[in-house]
């Protein structure tokens, strides 16, 4: 599949901006325990969790003590090869459904402000780029202008948007938009939905409902439930990860404003919890901001970003 | 981080204290297990190595190891020290109109906002994309508005889709729906609108028009709503440098969200050394984030916390409380607000009544109906009961079903007033008759019954304990004698799938 071809040295462009990892502080020289002590801090400062981080530490620790890691060149490789680890060979692709059949639906959904609306804009450009027909749904109905919003994207990209009444039932504009895919063959529909915290739980159960709507009007969808999760987001965004995926079964995750100096590290405590891949990662603020997910790229410009 | 440090810190103490005297090595322990709560808070890597350093040291010359019950010491050392942290000098409490004040002068303490005269007072937003800016602006209009203030919003994100539209509603919900008769002005230069990286500086203009406006209109105080941006990002943050020097803001508002990792320092940092902001607004603080944020862009760029945001309505915005805040970062729970919600909800001599009811175990069914009424109000506040760690926490997982609340009302309904008073005369016969007079089965009636024994069982269990204890108590039972009446499943087993799906494949290659 072509989509979101990788130009990964994006991500090292976005990142470059501020050279504070690991790689750039330490250099490569002889380890000691306080250049240990200082990669207990590089891992933590990139929010990979207390637990991983010092579990690391521990054994670069014990390689160190038996001779195994001898710089902080060898202990970097380490890391990033224990990193990796996190990430298996695994589908990171989206799922189409056949084009005989029916629209691809894509659920998106996270917290507030995580980026859901912009990420769609990418994620529709990408596609229509690629040749294909896309529609989107503003299921956002409670935000101030949060429909308008999406409007301007879908005008700017040239894409048609199916929207219902500010405060409305956002499941029944969900269902509207299976609808008019249905209607008028577009290959692919973007559900855009409310900003809404995971301990919120009436407006989890909403989601679920959303899900429900699409599955019921169309027989396998949606066919992708993407969480949008903002890069700079502390440990919390473990549980996000859970309710999300209890709500709606998420199937793949966009990991927005990477472009920043924040590390990303969550998405390491999450699959700690949770076997979801990464798949797309978010680099600005046009539509063009986004690469596809690739775990060695992203660990390594964690190091040497 | 799961259970409480308070529970770590015993484990911490008990180590030793079969050799009878605690040491200096068991206040190392515990330190350590700060360090991790706080990490785990996403307080920031540096501030925790600092903060546990003096905590320590505080700890060592304050004769701890003689005290009777270390941990408890050890932890309100501890709590006192993230309060001092957080609260830097005690919020003095100025308010009202003050004569010319500029921007760096203008101290106040949490929830205050300082006044000049004449206005209008500049407040100036700041912060990186989606931390919640131009909502907060909605909030502090509503905010001031009930203080009698009027009020302008002046948007300056020329570049995001719709942030003029959404300021716009946000200014006519205000004038609509919040408390006050004050005006709420609202400025926009809509065809200045740009795309991403083609309306840079053109907030400059608007701003300083913003200014003019709302001196014409003599409005009390003008909020500038200005785009996300990365403190990295040098183009927009020379913008707001420039705003800042052309219109010379009185207080400049730095927006971050409380869910924040490591890297807030790093943004605060940036936003303070460019901008010298006068206080931090943490919105999304209904989340279950336990909130380090707080305390790191605290201590790093020494601003004071004004607000917190609560939500996305208009009057979800409260003054910053560090000790609320303490205490949860700490993985205590915020037990403060816990209580004063439910005080909204039950009045206190209701509570007494059913207290002294439950405890001499003569609690009714009539009283258990109310009770299930009450907890159906308290629905909405469920959200809160996250912010308790432990029982707060599996609370939050039950799901209040109406269709269930319901079914146990008509069970309750069907019985009469001898029954109600005394479940003992409930007979096979009475509980067919009841489950048939309201819709329901044997089984259901049977049910409801046992979940009513158990928690009158617990009435008088909890009548001998202290405030504490009941109030955790009283959340558990609240989830206890739902599920029991709901059908008998676990209420605490209700974990979807979701842990079942840990990787396998994680493997840790040595190197050779
Ligand atoms: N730098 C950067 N900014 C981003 C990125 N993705 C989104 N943003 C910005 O983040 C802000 C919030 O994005 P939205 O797409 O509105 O977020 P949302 O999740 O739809 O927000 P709500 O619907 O209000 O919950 C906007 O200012 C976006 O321009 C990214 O990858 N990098
Ligand atoms: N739950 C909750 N949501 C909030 C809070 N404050 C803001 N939000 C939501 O967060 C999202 C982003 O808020 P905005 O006000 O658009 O954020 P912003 O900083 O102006 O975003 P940009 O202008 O794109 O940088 C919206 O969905 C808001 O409703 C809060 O305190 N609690
Ligand atoms: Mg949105
Ligand atoms: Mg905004």
């Amino acid at each position: 599949m072509g989509l979101f071809r990788a130009a990964f040295d994006k991500i090292k462009t976005g990142l470059a901006k501020t050279r504070s990892g690991v790689a750039v502080v330490l250099g490569d020289q002889p380890l000691s325990p306080t250049l240990i002590k200082q990669l207990e801090r590089e891992l933590i400062q990139s929010d990979v969790g207390v637990k991983t981080a010092i579990e690391l530490t521990k054994d670069i620790q014990a390689g160190w003590e038996r001779g195994e890691i001898e710089s902080t060149g060898d202990a970097r490789e380490f890391l990033i090869e224990q990193l990796i680890a996190y990430f298996p060979q695994e589908d990171r692709t989206i799922h189409f459904e056949d084009r005989n059949v029916g629209p691809t639906v894509i659920l998106v959904a996270g917290i507030n402000g995580a980026g859901k609306t912009t990420s769609i804009a990418k994620m529709a450009k990408s596609l229509r780029d690629e040749g294909k027909t896309v529609m989107l749904a503003a299921c956002d109905t409670f935000r101030a202008a949060a429909v308008h919003q999406l409007e301007v994207w879908a005008q700017r990209l040239g894409v048609t948007v199916v929207k219902g009444q500010q405060g409305g039932d956002p499941a029944a504009v969900a269902f509207d938009a299976v609808e008019a895919a249905l209607a008028r063959g577009v290959d692919v529909l973007l559900v855009d939905t409310a900003g809404r915290l995971h301990t919120q739980d009436p407006l989890m159960r909403q989601l679920t409902k959303i899900r429900s709507v699409l599955e019921k009007k169309l027989p396998g969808a949606p066919h992708e439930v993407i969480l949008v999760l903002d890069a700079t987001v502390g440990q919390n965004a473990v549980n996000q990860a859970v309710k999300f995926t209890e709500a709606t079964e998420v199937t793949g995750l966009f990991l927005a404003k990477l472009d920043g100096t924040a590390k990303g590290g969550i998405v390491i405590a999450i699959r700690e919890a949770l076997n979801i891949p990464v798949k797309f990662v978010g680099l600005g603020e046009t539509p063009d901001d986004v690469e596809a997910f690739e775990p060695e790229k992203f660990i390594r410009a964690m190091f040497e970003g | 981080m799961f259970g409480t440090l308070t529970d770590k810190f015993s484990d911490a103490f008990k180590t030793l204290s079969g050799r009878g005297k605690i040491s200096e090595s068991n206040v190392r322990e515990a330190m350590e297990q700060v360090r991790a709560a706080l990490l785990e808070a996403d307080v920031h890597y540096e501030v925790v190595e600092k903060f546990t350093a003096e905590v320590q040291t505080q700890a060592l010359g304050e004769n701890v190891i003689d005290n009777v019950r270390p941990g408890e010491q050890m932890i309100k050392i501890v709590h006192d020290e993230l309060i001092k942290l957080m609260a830097g000098e005690p919020p003095e409490d100025i308010q009202g109109d003050a004569p010319g004040l500029g921007s760096t002068s203008t101290q106040s303490g949490a929830g205050e906002i300082m006044f000049v005269s004449p206005g209008p007072t500049i407040i100036m937003m700041a912060g990186l994309q989606g931390s919640g800016k131009t909502t907060t602006c909605g909030k502090l209009a509503a905010h001031l508005r009930k203080k009698g203030k009027s009020v302008m919003l002046a948007a300056a994100d020329l570049q995001r889709p719709a942030a003029v539209k959404q300021l716009e509603v946000l200014s006519e919900q205000v004038r609509d729906e919040a408390a006050g008769d004050k005006t709420i002005g609202f400025y926009s230069e809509p065809d200045k609108v740009a795309e991403y990286g083609k309306a840079v500086g053109a907030a400059v203009t608007v701003c300083k028009n913003a200014v003019k406006q709302a001196r014409a209109e003599n409005i009390d105080v003008l909020i500038l709503d200005t785009a996300g941006r990365l403190h990295v990002n040098d183009d927009l943050m020379g913008e707001l440098r420039q705003v800042n020097a052309a219109v010379n803001p009185h207080q400049i508002y730095l927006v971050i969200d409380a869910m924040t990792g490591q890297d807030a320092v790093n943004s605060a940092k940036a936003f303070h050394d460019q901008l010298e902001i006068d206080g931090v607004i943490l919105t999304k603080f209904d989340s279950d984030t336990r909130g380090g944020a707080a305390l790191s862009v605290r201590h790093i760029t020494g601003a004071p916390i004004r607000f917190i945001g609560v939500g996305e309505k208009l009057d979800a915005i409260e003054p910053f409380h560090p000790e609320r805040i303490a205490s949860r970062i700490l993985g205590m729970g915020d037990v403060v607000s816990l209580v004063e919600k439910a005080q909204e909800q039950v009045s206190e001599e209701e509570a007494q009544a059913l207290q002294e009811k439950m405890a001499k175990g003569k609690m009714t069914m009539d009283d258990f109906l109310k009770q299930l009424k009450t907890i159906r109000k308290m629905g909405s506040m469920k959200s809160l009961l996250g912010m308790l760690p432990g029982i707060g926490q599996q609370l939050k997982n039950i799901d209040l079903d109406e269709s269930q609340i319901n079914q146990t009302e008509a069970i309750i309904q069907s019985m009469n007033r001898d029954e109600r008073a005394d479940v003992d005369l409930l007979s096979g016969s009475r509980r067919r008759r009841i489950a048939r007079g309201s819709g329901t089965n044997q089984k259901d009636v049977s049910q409801l019954v046992k979940g009513f024994e158990m928690v009158s069982q617990m009435g008088k269990q909890m009548s001998g304990m202290g405030m504490g204890q009941r109030l955790k108590a009283m959340t558990g039972l609240g989830g206890a004698d739902m599920a029991a009446m709901a059908g008998g499943q676990n209420p605490f087993g209700k974990t979807k799938g979701s842990t079942s799906q840990k990787p396998k494949f994680k493997k840790r290659k040595k190197r050779k």
